[in-house]
């Protein structure tokens, strides 16, 4: 590792909360899913991809394809911290004539592998990026995909899945977010998603089941599905839907909204929302005194 | 004055038919052959889509998908992102019918240069009946930002539309067709995305046509020459970006201008050139096409005199023009 775990868990709390700032500034965004995939952002960009923030597109470096468009407030947190571009540039998150537009644009921010928002097509075209490598035997680049669980629930993830096991895509891994919340309620009960990992051991996947909060964990899983060569590799990271927030977690009614744009039964009011949400982080929860008090 | 070279054998007996899928098939294999970057994808339908000769000639660089058009375009954004010139092919029911959102989102707003080409287009593709004669897709590929749409009016002209596609890096549509049709042009005959070809001049009425229908334009050009009235004929091949030069022209010159197409008159063709006369040079169109109705099974003779795109139709509409009447 080049980090120790501590100073990856005080970028992933910095990028929480960006995260937050940002979404404050937009008045709208997504809350649970970029907050609950900060830590899996911070151990990608900052301990296992392979690219250059100054030269976005220099040809040897990884793809990284975020397939679940929404959750980009953690993307451009994660991607100004690795010095793709300032932080100041972060307040103008869904402002007109920004690159950081409300879903991923790639041919406004440099660095951006792909265009996505509308669910369920990030891994077809990871999918496609990893059959253009081995077509022209390059082995170096590896590509990764984010994507949520309730992307699962669309036809094209399962096209992608099946054609990626069948093509032994051993030079893809995809990170599940398995927050196991979408819009309108739990996975589980919306549209039964498990048994999750035995759906993808029987499409031919190598499947990895981690804690999406556990810096090592998360690292280990990474590293080790360079190593598996017979098929593609499904991460399914385990996480608290909201993390970082207590009154956020678990909770799928923080899916699409920003913290102040309204009151939430049991939440702090939506004045409040915000600068209770920034507290929770600097504090870990309360866990510690925070230095601005 | 028109230099547009024409098949020598077009009015007489020995004219030859073929479906203009085999010159996009012909003109992959050709593509393939220009350039290494070229890849093919196709969804369980190698052989009638016309990429068996491209799975053959280059095993390595051909791509079954299986039955799956949404990972068909979206495999094949992936690939242009790697430097990869993706063809994918599928009936154009079914790519671009069921993928749209795809298309739009993965290839169009994130500008990669993928042809997508679909075949069975049109009521001509007979018995297989409603289903699978697509009529929207002009109007569903042309309303796309970044997209070409291309409709090949035999299978030479595929062919040369194929070859081309591949150098063009961007976003593109090609249409073609299953049955045998005329072959209109030949292995000389010029071609350019976006440059429409005069194929006959004339004085009196202007028809705007594209893909194998342009054939039935040709034959009631000669019908009415007999009657005195003089067509010219233009070939429209490329529909985005149209040639708005010299369709204005020809509408400047005639007054009267009929399109005919294979697909829904409303965002097709007729869309196209409706709109850019009325802004520019508003000027009476009949659009002829199918006119907000779904195919059905029956041959291509049958069809086309159904949905009135056969050259009787167009003489009638020509001659109806000619007294001022508006259908
Ligand atoms: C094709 C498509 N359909 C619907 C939507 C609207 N939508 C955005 S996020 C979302 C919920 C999906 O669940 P998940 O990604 O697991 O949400 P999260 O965990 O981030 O709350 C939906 C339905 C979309 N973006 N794309
Ligand atoms: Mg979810």
């Amino acid at each position: 590792m080049i980090h120790t775990t501590k100073e990856l868990e005080l970028i992933a709390n910095e990028i929480r909360q960006d995260i937050i700032k940002m979404l404050v500034e937009a008045g709208s965004g997504h809350s649970a899913g970029p907050l609950d995939m900060a830590d899996v952002f911070t151990a990608m960009f900052f301990e296992v991809l392979r690219y250059k923030p100054k030269e976005p597109d220099w040809p040897e470096r990884d793809r990284f394809v975020l397939s679940n468009g929404h959750i980009n407030p953690v993307l451009y947190a994660t991607m100004a911290h690795a010095g793709y571009f300032p932080t100041s540039e972060l307040k103008t998150l869904r402002k007109f004539g920004t690159r950081l537009q409300g879903h991923p644009e790639r041919t406004r921010l440099p660095g951006l592998e792909t265009t996505s928002g509308p669910l369920g097509s990030g891994i077809s075209q990871a999918a496609g990026m990893a059959l253009g490598f081995k077509m022209d035997a390059l082995v170096q680049q590896r590509v990764w995909c984010f994507t949520s669980d309730g992307e699962h629930q669309e036809g094209n993830t399962w096209e992608a899945i099946m054609f990626a096991g069948k093509n032994r895509l051993n030079n893809l891994t995809v990170v599940v977010d398995r927050n196991n919340i979408q819009i309108d309620g739990l996975t589980e009960d919306i549209m039964p998603l498990e048994p999750f990992a035995m759906k993808y051991q029987a499409f031919n996947w190598h499947v990895i089941e981690i804690d999406g909060h556990n810096f090592e964990e998360i690292i280990a899983a990474l590293n080790q599905s360079r190593a598996i060569l017979e098929k593609p590799t499904c991460i399914i990271a385990h996480t608290i839907a909201g993390k970082g927030v207590d009154f956020m977690e678990y909770d799928y009614r923080w899916h699409g909204i920003p913290p102040g744009l309204k009151d939430i039964e049991g939440d702090p009011p939506k004045a409040l929302q915000a600068k209770a949400a920034l507290e929770k982080l600097r504090t870990l929860n309360g866990k510690i005194r925070s230095e601005h008090e | 004055m028109n230099s547009y070279e024409l098949n020598p054998d077009l009015y007489s007996t020995k004219l030859e038919y073929e479906p203009n899928r085999k010159g996009f098939g012909e003109g992959l294999v050709e593509a393939g052959m220009n350039d290494a970057l070229v890849v093919a994808l196709c969804a369980d339908l190698t052989e009638s889509t016309q990429m068996e000769p491209f799975a053959k000639a280059f095993p390595e660089r051909y791509i079954e998908v299986g039955v799956a058009e949404q990972n068909l375009v979206t495999l094949a954004s992936g690939l242009s992102a790697v430097g990869k010139k993706p063809f994918v092919a599928s009936y154009a029911s079914f790519s671009p019918g069921r993928n749209w959102e795809q298309i739009r989102t993965t290839i169009c707003l994130n500008d990669r240069n993928v042809v997508i080409v679909g075949c069975h287009s049109g009521v001509s593709v007979g018995p297989d009946g409603a289903t699978h004669q697509m009529l929207e897709d002009i109007a569903l590929m042309r309303a796309l930002p970044n997209m070409v749409v291309v409709v090949p009016c035999d299978s030479k002209e595929a062919r040369r539309a194929t070859v081309a596609l591949a150098k063009l890096n961007k976003p593109a549509y090609l249409r073609v067709a299953r049955e045998k049709t005329a072959i209109i042009t030949t292995d000389n005959s010029a071609f350019k995305i976006g440059k429409a070809n005069v194929f006959k001049e004339g004085s009196d009425i202007t028809i705007v046509a594209c893909g194998p229908l342009v054939y039935e334009a040709l034959r009631a050009a000669v019908d009415l020459d007999r009657l005195s009235i003089s067509a010219e004929i233009i070939n429209c091949h490329t529909i985005k970006p149209i040639d708005s030069e010299t369709i204005l022209a020809s509408a400047a010159k005639t007054k009267r201008v009929i399109t005919l197409e294979e697909a829904q008159v409303a965002g097709g063709l007729g869309g196209a050139v409706a709109e850019l006369l009325s802004s520019k040079l508003p000027t009476h169109v009949e659009r002829l096409g199918t006119q907000d109705r779904f195919g059905q099974s029956g041959t291509i003779t049958e069809l086309w005199k159904e949905y009135e795109l056969d050259s009787t139709a167009i003489v009638k509409t020509a001659k109806a023009m000619m007294r001022g009447v508006k259908k």
